[in-house]
């Protein structure tokens, strides 16, 4: 099926009682409009249902049934939209391959579950006879993970079915263990555990307007910080409803916000954020780069994610100096890509060694890791206007326009053309082109300052024998050196203004509508007010209400009769 | 003297009386009706198979194209791989996409543009491709609805779309491949025994509790969810229908052989790795289409803005597109136009796959339609006329072949429609806004 993606404005007036139906649809596919015609009016509307991510389904796993238990397969690709793959989970079905790989994964998991190896420490009961069914302990195994596999309590019909599927199994099997693995199975390939359905009720303090109920909040609040599902106790704090008081909810995001899986929450953000999931794909020409190994593309990524850990969370240092620090890890792997003596303790080449820059040294910050500027490079050579794109896209929330379809390369990169030596000169050549100019000005100035870095992330001085000019310039400040550009992207407001965005649509799981306005302002108020400080940013969007309101429809798209979703718009109120 | 004739009644007298799913007797030609089309026993047809093949970047113009139209004695230079098959193949030239006023966001539109019928709307795709509405039609009652692989080692870069929110990924490993289709859950149609494995029918009885669950899952959901929804809902009923099968004696297929397990291979973008990985992707799912695992395959050998490369060189085939100079002497781009001969390589490498399987008087080749598309052509300047358009294989005896079909400044999706048509699907106009055509590729249906 398609989903509808136009309606005739006109539509509505004639259609009267069915307006509401109709535009839900117009939401694209974040939150859903109560449904008059469903059972279940009177709970409210639901709010849409992000499928897990490959990360958030191993995290869940490992929380209810330990890390030993191994997740193998392949995962249903994500899908980036408006800058995010978190936007980007709300809008993913199954298709048949996944499906079949989900039930494969799913089945590989509860035979671990209930293998003798584990059984002793993951079951709470034993069978009375574990050659037949016993429905009794089945039940009791599978109402407590169920609760934690569905994020609420499973119903009684439910808890029914699934112990009905291991007595049955377990008879024809004659298997306690094979049919409580293969109900176990079938919780796990569920749209119930595969996909995060929220619910919504009527909230209590904006009369006319709904909220998440406790368990939706749950979900929301841990998908935030720790990208992953709720825990038993975030789950227990909706059951006994102290989620809903300003104190049991106080406690849990300090609960949340002082954990050690905060890091991991941090780290799946800027992955995103950062667009890491491309390294998936990254690789570079063996016989240009030779030291370039899929080790090195690990190592990389890793590299990004503890300075970034490493800056924001242990230092607790400022956002915008993350362009800038001198501090970061290196392996010795990256060591030779870096030209940078790494000596790891017993020469072990997974060892991780702090490593600080001098102050006169070209690489400062984030943007001069490989996960950077090789992840935006072409496979055989650098690329001054992917790294600007990147740049302008990833890190300050700038789209850059898609290019022209007509375009003639020809001249400009006529590579045995003896006046243009140099990426600089070509792309020179390139940008005076009238159709050309206006996008590749706000992309090249940045990139050209990159061309010290090579296609790998390696150290050069020249181009085909020619010296490189590093100047560059970001939106008019001017620089000579890629130290400079970073210090340019430090001072740019558009950097703080970007994370906080993405943060805020990464914890929503939706891109920024108009209603957000006044919530983007009052946290980039206090964003600005902490001193650009990750921590503080994050505990005051989980405090914030609007994250768990859901929002009404934006009134410029409706007409009378559709508005009754919601009355009045969120507020940016933080708590 | 004493003869014995076997003829299909007694050879199968025997088998039938002693009524078990133990059938341990190869599929004979006498099995086929006088024609070699259909099993003769039960009536049933030889089914008629469908694949898409995909390749970016187009191809220079004039280089392609055989000078006559209808039978024709000469590909383009640039179709040259192709011959020992030129007269299983039809050639479609002139085709173009209608924008409408919408974008032409380079490479993508194109390529959905032909394969769903409708324009995308900037990055987003409005319809389901082709092969996704022929699998529904053809491909319920096998084990896998379709199967996708995409030679360049992103699963992404499948053009088999069912919406905008479900790419059916592409496997990248032909190991991969080989151990979903022929791993220990294949069951071999020409096996002497057969016993339905117990822990199937467990799963499939589980199954139906989470099917079962569908109305009360999706009711509260707004509209844009249930079709997400019901998405997964579709998904999980092939996953039950694929256990239905896999519990039944499949019947036996003289064509099926099962392939050894190939060796892991490095995935990539370099051409020969490409190639190679190609080879084994073909090899195995003709297979598959000879075993009855599946009636559609999809096949992408590259992306639309094509990333295959050789090694050493610091572009890729879609930066030579744009960034190589036109040889003033040759009248086209030399480094680039190379990629040209590899790709079309291995589509042949495809045709000799499917070609060489016989299936009574035919081939697997003449029993399938395999469409050939890419996004743009004249990739140079992102052209969106004169795409160059492929079919291969008579599915079955409802094209013809060796044809040259030129239809300058017609919408490309005469041939999506020919294609469905082809197939038997009851379908009398395809596309959207001037993408819609009503008019099939007459001089080709048979």
């Amino acid at each position: 099926m398609i989903p509808l993606t136009s309606i005739r404005r006109g539509s509505f007036r004639a259609r009267g009682a069915l307006a509401i139906l109709a535009a839900a649809s117009l939401l694209g596919s974040a939150y859903a409009a109560p449904d008059q015609s469903a059972q279940g009016a009177q709970s409210g509307p639901k709010v849409a249902a992000r499928r897990l991510s490959e990360d958030q389904y191993r995290q869940a796993i490992s929380d209810i049934f330990g890390p030993t238990i191994k997740v193998g397969g392949r995962f249903e690709p994500e899908i980036r939209r408006d800058g995010l793959l978190a936007t980007g989970s709300g809008q993913v079905s199954v298709t048949a391959s996944g499906l079949e790989q989900y039930d494969a994964m799913a089945h590989d998991i509860a035979a671990q579950v209930v293998s003798e190896k584990h059984r002793a420490t993951l079951l709470p009961c034993k069978p009375a006879d574990v050659k037949s069914a016993d429905d009794a302990c089945a039940s009791q195994f599978l109402g407590t993970v169920g609760f934690l596999l569905f994020r609420r309590p499973m119903t009684n019909d439910e808890l029914q079915s699934h112990t009905k599927i291991a007595g049955d199994t377990a008879r024809s099997l004659h298997s306690f263990y094979d049919g409580l693995g293969e109900a176990l199975a079938t919780l796990i390939e569920s749209p119930k555990f595969l996909f995060l359905k929220q619910g919504a009720e009527p909230d209590p303090d904006h009369s006319g307007q709904f909220r998440l109920d406790s368990y939706g909040k749950a979900i929301q609040l841990s998908l935030f910080l720790w990208n992953a599902p709720p825990d038993r106790q975030l789950l227990e704090a909706a059951r006994d409803k102290s989620l809903e008081t300003d104190h049991g909810f106080a406690a849990q995001v300090d609960r949340l916000m002082a954990s050690p899986r905060l890091e991991r929450g941090v780290r799946a953000f800027f992955s995103d954020m950062l667009g890491f999931d491309e390294f998936s794909t990254l690789s570079k020409d063996p016989v240009l780069y030779p030291k370039f190994t899929l080790k090195v593309v690990e190592d990389a990524r890793e590299q990004t994610l503890r300075t970034i850990v490493d800056h924001l969370l242990t230092r607790h240092g400022d956002y915008r100096n993350l362009f800038t620090t001198p501090n970061t890890f290196l392996t010795t792997r990256l060591g030779s890509i870096y030209g940078v003596p790494v000596t790891a303790r017993g020469g072990w080449p997974d060892a991780w060694v702090p490593y600080t820059y001098a102050k006169d040294d070209p690489r400062a910050g984030i943007l001069s890791q490989i996960s950077f500027v090789a992840l935006h490079a072409h496979p055989g050579r650098s690329s001054p206007t992917l790294r600007g794109k990147a740049l302008r896209e990833l890190v300050l929330c700038q789209k850059v326009p898609v290019p022209p379809a007509n375009v003639n390369f020809t001249l400009v990169n006529d590579v045995k053309n003896s006046q243009f030596k140099t990426t600089r000169d070509r792309l020179t050549a390139h940008r005076t082109a009238p159709t050309c100019a206006g996008c590749h000005k706000i992309m090249d100035p940045i990139g050209l300052a990159m061309e010290n870095f090579d296609a790998d992330g390696g150290f050069r001085t020249t181009e085909n024998g020619v010296s490189i000019d590093t100047t560059g310039e970001l939106d008019g400040m001017k620089f000579d050196s890629p130290a400079g550009l970073a210090k340019a992207v430090q001072s740019d407001p558009a950097a703080t203004t970007c994370v906080l965005q993405r943060t805020y649509e990464y914890a929503l799981g939706r891109p920024l509508g108009k209603g957000d306005n006044s919530t983007i302002k009052a946290l980039s108020d206090e964003f600005a007010a902490s001193g650009y400080k990750v921590p503080e940013l994050l505990r005051t969007v989980a405090r914030t209400d609007a994250l768990y309101a859901v929002p009404r429809m934006d009134l410029s798209l409706n007409t009378p009769g559709a508005g009754a979703v919601g009355a009045a718009a969120p507020t940016g109120e933080t708590r | 003297m004493l003869t014995r004739h076997i003829t299909r009644r007694s050879a199968l007298r025997g088998v039938l009386g002693a009524a078990t799913v133990s059938v341990g007797i190869p599929l004979l030609d006498c099995f086929l009706d006088t024609n070699g089309v259909a099993l003769a026993d039960t009536g049933a047809p030889i089914p008629t198979r469908f694949a898409t093949w995909f390749w970016g970047c187009g191809l220079n113009p004039g280089r392609w194209e055989p000078k006559s139209t209808g039978k024709f004695d000469a590909f383009g230079p640039e179709l040259q791989p192709l011959e020992a098959y030129r007269s299983k193949i039809n050639v479609y030239s002139g085709l173009k996409v209608y924008l409408d006023g919408r974008i032409n966001t380079v490479h993508f539109t194109g390529e959905v543009a032909l394969l769903t019928g409708t324009v995308p709307h900037a990055s987003t795709v409005e319809a389901p491709s082709i092969d996704t509405i022929i699998a529904d039609a053809i491909g319920t009652r096998t084990r896998f609805r379709s199967l996708e692989v995409s030679c360049t080692g992103d699963p992404l870069h499948s053009q088999s779309r069912r919406s905008a929110s479900a790419i059916n990924p592409g496997e990248v490993s032909p190991v991969a491949l080989y151990t979903r289709i022929f791993g220990p859950d294949f069951a071999d149609p020409n096996a002497a025994t057969f016993t339905p494995d117990p822990r199937i029918m467990a799963k499939r009885s589980a199954l139906s509790v989470v099917a079962e669950e569908r109305r009360d899952f999706m009711a509260d959901l707004g509209a844009a969810d249930k079709a997400r929804m019901d998405e997964y809902f579709t998904s999980l009923r092939d996953i039950e229908q694929q256990l239905d099968l896999e519990l039944q004696k499949p019947a036996p297929l003289e064509a099926c052989s099962v392939p050894g397990k190939p060796d892991a291979t490095p995935t990539g973008t370099e051409i020969s790795v490409v190639q190679k990985n190609h080879k084994l992707f073909a090899g195995l799912l003709a297979n598959a289409l000879a075993c009855g695992q599946t009636r559609v395959i999809n096949i992408a050998y590259a992306n639309a803005n094509s990333s295959l490369r050789k090694a050493g060189a610091s572009q890729t085939h879609h930066e030579y597109t744009h960034e190589e100079p036109v040889d003033p002497v040759l009248g086209y781009q030399p480094e680039m136009t190379t990629f040209y001969a590899a790709i079309m390589g291995s589509f042949a490498d495809l045709l000799t796959a499917l070609d060489s399987i016989r299936e009574g008087d035919r081939t697997l080749l003449d029993r399938t339609l395999v469409m050939a598309s890419t996004d743009s052509g004249y990739a140079k300047i992102h052209a969106l006329d004169n795409i160059p358009l492929l079919t291969a294989g008579a599915a079955g005896g409802r094209i013809k072949t060796g044809l040259h079909v030129q239809a300058a400044g017609d919408p490309g999706t005469r041939l999506g429609l020919t294609v469905q048509q082809a197939m038997g699907l009851p379908v009398s106009t395809w596309g959207n806004a001037s993408m819609e055509t009503s008019k099939p590729i007459s001089e080709v249906l048979a």
